[in-house]
């Protein structure tokens, strides 16, 4: 087997592994780092990202708001002290971009402009038009090209993190041009893979978001937090899931049932005047707009469309000007594949899981309970996005604590003795595994498992929950990982760039992050954020459970699930509102 | 749901494990009105051939992943329609001028390795540092460059351009253009680096000027009109090198 030693190996070439690996190179030189990614870099789903990051600038704007938007918004599940240190390093995050190229959009005079997102109470997000998350890929991608440091595997799959002597030392991965297994031996790792959306159907990410970095570190021991929160965004084009961003919302757009009437103003979030205004109506939260939808779709008073039913959102009263200058992207995505205009006609469009607020335990250097193993991004569960994560934080938790997990990272790999000699006959072992796959007859296929794996989810674990049906789910995926144990039929039995073994070795990890999910979702008995029940327990429950759920694997068994405090530090819990009511509140 | 009708879809195939050569296969795609080219081949693959072997990923034109060639010509599989193509058969190969990985998988790696020849980042004229705060760039000034930078790396310029076809030496559109985008860029002193890969051989002056990749481009990039810009700048710089002790300093 080929070995390739570094000091440090980063899993994921996205915004946070490329931000990790920059750090390392340019603050802590002499370091080697190896940069392993399943795709070339700038076709990771960062690229995807289109309304902004957020970073105080605005003169309104101030540490606090983000602050409090931030923990409110998260509906006071978030790591206060961790949410107190990211606040205050988003700007320089924001900075650093602009000062490596990226084309922030501008105000007429050429300082940063900034726009409203959902949630806030000044306009807080950084913006490049409507393809932020694409302008902030490449010029990351771009900018790490002048560091010799950073060695690239593009197009290497990681399958395993290896631990010898209590400390992660490895990471085995497969080059996927040839199906060679390659152990890279190191000091550290930075995990920084992506979330796991593709966990259900109705979504809007790339097929690449499968959650296997959480199942690698799942699988060593290390708990993920918090994964019963999966977001729902409230505008995806019905059926493909595309992303209609809240930018959209953010420049002005609004919300219609079918009687066009706009029914936020029904689920706390009116009234209607003035418009707009911060925190209300369509710039409420994700997690309160996608449950309206619900409410809505239950009492008959959406869209049908050939793909489910759906509301408008309307962004005519715009104008076609200030349409192709904010939101071009989203004006040649409805085009392309909704058949909409923007510009003369309202966008059709539905909640889709959009994004994993919980992950890979974490704490604020990004270091997980395993030595040497760190994550940043979505994979992580550093603590800033609690029960639902406001829009603009995602890319600005990329910079801010792919940062830090590559400076810890770089720290702990010059403090740590080279890889034990018994690591090669682990990475041997595992990669039999792997290769069996390929021998092996009969069993189903792979499009068969993730069909059933997106039912079970959407049935069980969707937008409104109870308890019935989500203990249902889990034991439904318990038979599915069963299934899966018993064989995955493959077409394909080479080894070259065989993607169908892949996404079978993919889908064992996707399968894990579901139960993980449902298992978190069954035991909260309580309605917070993004998880919501309608069986009795439709209040939040602070005694119970202002708690964090952690899920610890129990190999081919179901999940164990405890608990964990919360740290609170200067916000103490209060009800959540937005609308009219926030601002007798504030 | 709209209506279902079946399209014949015609793969090229080529294991490297297995194959001398390239051969096709065709495959019976039942399709929507709204099923992208992407759509049908990933139905091939989960019913009818799980083999069959492509890239993709964002499915929404903006990950630069799948592209190939459709009766031809090179395009972007997520927003190519099977509706525009029935009733005849259509078929899809892998993007012209790489060498074949797999199937519809190229080689992308001699791109990748322009791409890094460009000098493609920020060469600041004086080393900047986040507490020294944003540089100031006008709604004007960032037009200059915008349009280069919305480059998604897909390739289906390179597929179009019959230089690179010919002498895959030619650094080509899609990187040419980012060395556009970051010499027009009015926080960036790098244009003298990058001046020798635009003076080489097979730098600007490569390209004839078909202007195909600015057709194909899925993106308005317009790379065409950025290597016309290098042009002039490649001829200033060539004058002005015999002018350089009066003219320029040293």
């Amino acid at each position: 087997m080929q070995v390739i030693q570094s000091d440090v190996v980063i899993i994921g070439g996205g915004g946070a592994g490329l931000r990790a690996a920059i750090a390392v190179a340019q603050e802590a030189p002499g370091l080697s780092v190896a940069l392993v990614s399943k795709v070339v870099p700038m076709r990771s789903h960062t690229v995807a990202a289109e309304g902004g990051s957020a970073g105080v600038i605005h003169p309104d704007d101030s540490l606090d708001k983000h602050f409090d938007d931030t923990v409110s918004g998260g509906d006071w599940l978030c790591e206060q002290d961790v949410v107190e240190y990211f606040v205050g390093q988003c700007t320089r995050e924001m900075i650093q971009l602009e000062q490596w190229g990226c084309p922030w959009s501008r105000r007429d005079d050429g300082s940063i402009n900034v726009r409203f997102f959902g949630g806030m109470k000044s306009p807080r997000t950084w913006f490049a038009a409507d393809k932020t998350g694409f302008h902030i890929l490449h010029t990351l991608f771009q900018t790490s090209l002048q560091f010799p440091a950073i060695q690239r595997y593009d197009e290497f799959f990681c399958t395993d993190l290896l631990v010898e002597d209590g400390r992660l030392q490895g990471v085995l991965a497969l080059c996927i041009a040839t199906g060679e297994p390659v152990l890279f031996q190191c000091k550290a790792a930075v995990l920084a893979t992506g979330g796991a959306s593709r966990v259900f159907g109705q979504n809007t990410n790339a097929g690449i978001v499968t959650g296997e970095g959480m199942g690698m570190a799942y699988a060593q021991g290390v708990p993920l937090r918090d994964m019963e929160f999966v977001q729902w965004h409230p505008t995806a084009l019905p059926g493909s899931g595309i992303l209609m961003t809240e930018g959209c919302r953010g420049e002005g757009g609004i919300l219609l049932n079918k009687d066009g009437h706009r029914y936020l103003q029904d689920y706390g979030l009116g009234p209607l005047d003035p418009w707009p205004r911060p925190r209300a109506m369509e710039l409420g939260p994700r997690d309160r707009l996608s449950q309206a939808f619900w409410h809505e779709d239950q009492a008959g008073r959406t869209l049908q469309t050939p793909h489910g039913t759906a509301v408008h959102l309307d962004l005519r009263h715009l104008g076609e000007k200030k349409i192709m200058e904010r939101l071009p992207m989203i004006c040649e995505l409805a085009r392309t594949f909704a058949a909409v205009d923007p510009v003369t006609a309202p966008i059709p469009v539905r909640p889709a899981v959009h994004y994993t607020m919980g992950g890979v335990l974490c704490d604020v250097h990004g270091a997980t309970p395993l030595p040497g193993l760190y994550a940043a991004g979505e994979c992580s569960s550093v603590g800033i996005h609690g029960a639902n994560r406001l829009g603009s934080n995602s890319l600005a938790e990329l910079l801010v604590f792919g940062r830090a997990a590559g400076l810890s990272a770089a720290r702990h790999a010059r403090e740590t003795p080279a890889a034990s000699a018994a690591l090669q006959a682990q990475a041997e072992s595992r990669a039999a595994v792997h290769l069996d796959m390929l021998r092996r007859e009969g069993g189903t296929r792979v499009a068969r498992l993730r069909q059933r794996l997106h039912e079970i989810m959407e049935a069980g674990v969707g937008i409104v929950r109870e308890g019935p049906r989500m203990a249902q789910a889990c034991e439904q995926l318990a038979e599915l990982r069963e299934q899966f144990r018993a064989g995955v039929a493959l077409d394909d039995r080479g080894r070259a760039f065989n993607t169908e073994w892949l996404t079978a070795i993919e889908l064992g990890h996707t399968l894990q992050v579901a139960e993980a999910m449902a298992h978190a979702a069954l035991l909260r008995q309580e309605s917070r954020g993004a998880h919501m029940r309608i069986d009795g327990f439709e209040a939040r429950d602070d005694e119970r459970f202002l708690c964090h759920s952690l899920i610890h694997s129990q190999g081919d068994a179901p999940p164990r699930v405890t608990h964990s405090p919360v740290t609170i530090t200067r916000s103490q819990p209060r009800a959540r509102v937005y609308g009219g009511a926030a601002q007798n509140q504030s | 749901m709209s209506q279902t009708r079946t399209i014949m879809i015609e793969c090229l195939r080529y294991d490297p494990e297995q194959d001398q050569a390239p051969h096709y296969r065709t495959y019976e795609v039942p399709f929507t009105d709204e099923m992208s080219v992407l759509e049908g081949l990933q139905y091939i693959k989960d019913h009818l051939d799980g083999s069959l072997t492509f890239r993709w990923s964002c499915r929404m034109a903006i990950c630069g992943s799948c592209g190939c060639m459709v009766n031809h010509q090179p395009i972007l599989s997520c927003q190519s329609f099977l509706r525009d193509y029935y009733p005849a058969r259509i078929r899809v190969e892998p993007l012209e001028h790489f060498p074949i990985v797999k199937d519809l998988v190229i080689d992308q790696s001699d791109f990748l390795g322009k791409l890094e020849s460009v000098t493609p980042y920020l060469v600041p004229a004086q080393p900047l540092t986040p507490e020294d705060g944003p540089n100031l760039q006008t709604p004007r000034q960032i037009e200059d460059y915008l349009g280069y930078a919305q480059c998604i790396n897909c390739l289906l310029c390179y597929a179009a351009c019959p230089q690179y076809g010919l002498n895959n030496a030619f650094t080509g559109p899609a990187a040419l253009a980012l060395l556009a985008r970051y010499n027009a860029d009015s926080r960036d002193a790098g244009q003298k680096t990058r001046m020798e890969v635009v003076n080489a051989e097979e730098g600007v002056w490569g390209c004839t000027l078909v202007g195909l990749c600015s057709e194909v481009c899925p993106k308005h990039v317009d790379p065409a009109r950025a290597i016309n810009r290098n042009k002039i700048n490649s001829t200033q710089d060539y004058f002005l090198r015999f002018l350089a002790p009066f003219g320029r300093g040293s």
